[in-house]
């Protein structure tokens, strides 16, 4: 499923509002967390699982062809782990419900 | 926002204050945005966002685990685990943002510096 694909989706879900009301409001979640995340925030969703930014420090790494050291310098990096429900629901449905699309 | 850490309600009342929907449709529609995403995963299929990641259930085989505390060997049975990865996207925003090198402002903007942007 793509964002569009997830548009079309809640369009159908809920045919009184305007599907530009939708975009905007898809646009407006991932835009928070986005946003939450880019000022070192977590985001957490019960159920669904949480986001945080995890810090790689500088490092002295190397080109691995020619074995040049080279200076990584610090970094972030977008996290997520998976809420319980989820991961639990992901494999209920293992049994039933192999593969439908 | 409660401490460095956004909830549902945070997105709510971002929703609510973008759209001129009511809170409780608003919190709705979170939720519906939320249950469909969990939906396609539970059919196992990708769930791609644009300039944002994406989630891919993963299937795991059976490998054996090992009670750290006892040292007995437990079997790990074959399961679904979810990934995401995160867009280059929404990296470089999160670097531009936390990072303290001031050589990298985007206000600099020198010109003859382009060549060497973020892998």
């Amino acid at each position: 499923m793509t964002k569009s694909e997830l548009i079309l989706r809640l369009s159908e879900l809920n045919p009184h509002l305007y599907q530009r009301d939708i975009e905007r409001i898809v646009s407006t979640i991932f835009d928070e967390i986005t946003n939450a995340l880019a000022r070192g925030d977590r985001v957490e969703l019960r159920g669904f699982g949480a986001f945080s930014v995890k810090q790689r420090s500088a490092r002295v790494g190397r080109n691995p062809r020619t074995g040049a050291s080279v200076d990584v310098s610090e970094k972030f990096i977008p996290f997520f782990k998976t809420g319980k429900e989820l991961r639990e629901r992901l494999n209920d449905q293992q049994a039933h419900e192999p593969e439908t699309t | 926002m409660a401490e460095g850490t956004m909830t549902r309600a945070d997105l709510t009342e971002a929703v609510y204050q973008e759209v001129g929907l009511s809170r409780n449709d608003s919190a709705h529609l979170v939720e519906t945005v939320l249950s469909e995403i969990v939906e396609a995963l539970t059919r196992g299929e990708p769930v791609k966002v644009s300039s944002f990641g994406s989630f891919t259930v993963r299937q795991k085989g059976q490998r054996i685990g090992r009670n750290p505390k006892t040292g007995q060997e437990v079997p790990i049975l074959p399961r679904k685990v979810l990934v995401f990865r995160a867009s280059h996207v929404l990296k470089g925003k999160i670097n531009r943002a936390l990072s303290k090198a001031p050589a990298r402002t985007p206000e600099a903007g020198e010109p003859g510096s382009s060549a060497s942007s973020t892998p």
